[in-house]
């Protein structure tokens, strides 16, 4: 079988990947995975390292070839990297709008100014913080209006507090924007505070898949947060003391 | 006295190399290097005496104080230097004549029509070696054993190819200009950071945009790097293709120094040389503080 990526999706689905499997050198990192994403949901993905999460989103996004199976995934998508990415001899509001049409570009400034950037338009990449360039690289992600957004450990390079900052920040530009979200991460907490519904990647395929049930404000004191905690690091193969 | 002020203040910048040099240091001498090392750290508002500019012009006025007195002295003697009025006055007479002008453009002429050729081919080589895989077969191997051939060496075939005139000169400044252009740029371009690349796929650039926006621009610094060296080769291959069957140019004004015996002239004309790599330095300084303005953060203002 040969990999088959359309560009099409439905109004009900965003995402529909069918028995997905990738080979590295005769070791299997995806195995006939399956996994469905509705139009404006958010869903986090964890596993180990190296149990294949980046690779399933790279296939996702288009990335790598050589997967069988098949994957329906919208036309209009967006990745935002562990590393910003931005290209260093390009000012922050050119590399934001990179590759857009003239007219599309025009929004570039707006999106600028909701990631809180605006000032930084004429900045030069290396002057920016660490935290101002992901909030750069997520304004160029966001300004192509994606329906599927992909977010490949976008936080993890980044200190606590600034980490914080992001999450309350991708929360609110995805309410207003509304795309279907793929964040992979290996923050349970992270996970359980942004997503509608995790997913644990275990031996190339989706072992668990739990929705969100912590109410609003998602308070890690919550007991249900406390719960769902458990039970995530628990398929990870990580148990508390006590 | 200054050592008491000077520890506090090498410490706050270096400290290890500090305790480096206090391991290295005799007991009897504490103040001499770290005395240096407060100076070089010392808070840019405390103006020096003498500006910069005047200072540095200390060392050349320096070589020609001690050039003179030991002409003036006769260590030197008249038959194996001129002193430096005397090249003074040389430079004088032939502007006067309008030799000098004319010498210093033609061999301008020369250079810079080599260089814009040398320029041209190595940078499009280069591009297309380091876009394609097709190019980079089938130009990296034989590029790589054109180079090892000295430019040079050439002379005697592009000579009987091109004759004497103004072609073979040019045409040999370009070849050798065409090789540290094509190196460097290429090296540059191989050296770009693989993510970028994705990065920009992933944004919708295509393969022109992709070479216009991140390949090319990436390749700048590197491209500066085999502009420096073209900049060298290019003077160099010049008093070669000038000494051979020119009429005019700096390299001819060298043979006939020689001929006639001037050393005067011979002094001026290496001057010149030196004068002209001094201002292509500057000038591709002035590109780098330009084109690179990304690397160091700085935002024209």
């Amino acid at each position: 079988m040969t990999a088959s990526t359309t560009t099409a999706s439905t109004a009900s689905t965003a995402v529909e990947v069918q028995g997905l499997r990738r080979e590295f050198d005769g070791r299997v990192v995806l195995d006939g995975l399956d996994l469905t994403i509705a139009p404006g949901e958010f869903v986090a993905l964890l596993g180990r390292s190296g149990s294949g999460k980046s690779t399933l989103l790279r296939a996702l996004g288009g990335l790598d070839g050589d997967y069988s199976g098949s994957a329906q995934v919208p036309a209009r998508r967006s990745v935002v990297f562990q590393e910003p990415r931005l290209l260093p001899w390009v000012r922050t509001l050119p590399n934001v709008t990179v590759g857009l049409s003239a007219a599309a570009a025009r929004r570039g400034p707006a999106m600028l100014e909701e990631v809180g950037l605006s000032g930084h338009a004429r900045a030069w990449p290396v002057t920016l913080s660490g935290g101002e360039a992901q909030r750069v690289a997520l304004a160029r992600a966001l300004v192509r209006e994606p329906e599927l957004l992909l977010l490949d450990e976008p936080f993890g390079a980044l200190d606590a507090l600034t980490r914080i900052r992001m999450h309350l920040l991708l929360q609110e530009l995805c309410a207003r924007y509304r795309p279907a979200v793929l964040l992979v991460t290996h923050d349970v907490d992270e996970a359980i505070l942004l997503a509608d519904r995790v997913l644990v990647l275990t031996d190339g395929r989706i072992h668990c898949d739990e929705p969100v049930a912590v109410p609003a404000p998602r308070l890690r004191s919550a007991p249900a947060f406390a719960a769902l905690r458990s039970r995530l690091l628990a398929e990870l193969g990580v148990t508390e003391p006590g | 006295m200054t050592a008491v002020v000077t520890p506090t203040t090498v410490d706050l910048v270096d400290k290890d190399r500090d305790r480096a040099q206090d391991r290295d240091r005799a007991p009897g001498d504490v103040a001499a290097p770290a005395l240096t090392e407060a100076r070089t750290f010392a808070p840019r508002s405390r103006r020096p005496l003498i500006p910069r500019g005047v200072r540095r012009l200390g060392g050349p006025l320096g070589v020609l104080l001690v050039w003179h007195v030991l002409c003036a002295t006769g260590v030197l003697g008249e038959r194996t230097m001129a002193p430096p009025g005397d090249v003074f006055a040389a430079a004088r007479d032939l502007t006067a004549s309008g030799e000098l002008q004319e010498h210093l453009l033609t061999s301008l002429g020369r250079v810079v029509q080599g260089l814009a050729l040398g320029i041209t081919a190595g940078v499009l080589l280069a591009t297309v070696s380091g876009l394609s895989r097709l190019g980079d077969d089938l130009l990296d191997s034989t590029l790589q054993m054109l180079r090892s051939v000295p430019t040079i060496g050439m002379l005697p075939l592009i000579m009987i190819w091109f004759g004497i005139g103004e072609q073979p000169k040019v045409l040999l400044i370009a070849i050798g200009t065409t090789f540290p252009i094509y190196l460097n740029t290429l090296a540059a371009i191989r050296g770009i950071d693989d993510r970028l690349v994705e990065a920009g796929r992933v944004f919708g650039l295509g393969r022109l945009g992709l070479a216009r926006r991140v390949i090319l621009p990436g390749a700048v610094p590197g491209f500066l790097v085999g502009l420096r060296f073209a900049l060298v080769g290019a003077w160099l291959i010049l008093i070669f293709a000038e000494q051979i069957n020119a009429r005019s140019g700096l390299g001819y004004l060298l043979t006939l120094g020689r001929s006639t015996y001037r050393i005067d002239i011979i002094l001026l004309a290496l001057s010149i040389y030196g004068l002209l790599g001094f201002v292509a330095d500057a000038i591709v300084r002035l590109l780098e503080r330009t084109l690179l303005a990304w690397r160091r953060g700085f935002t024209g203002s």
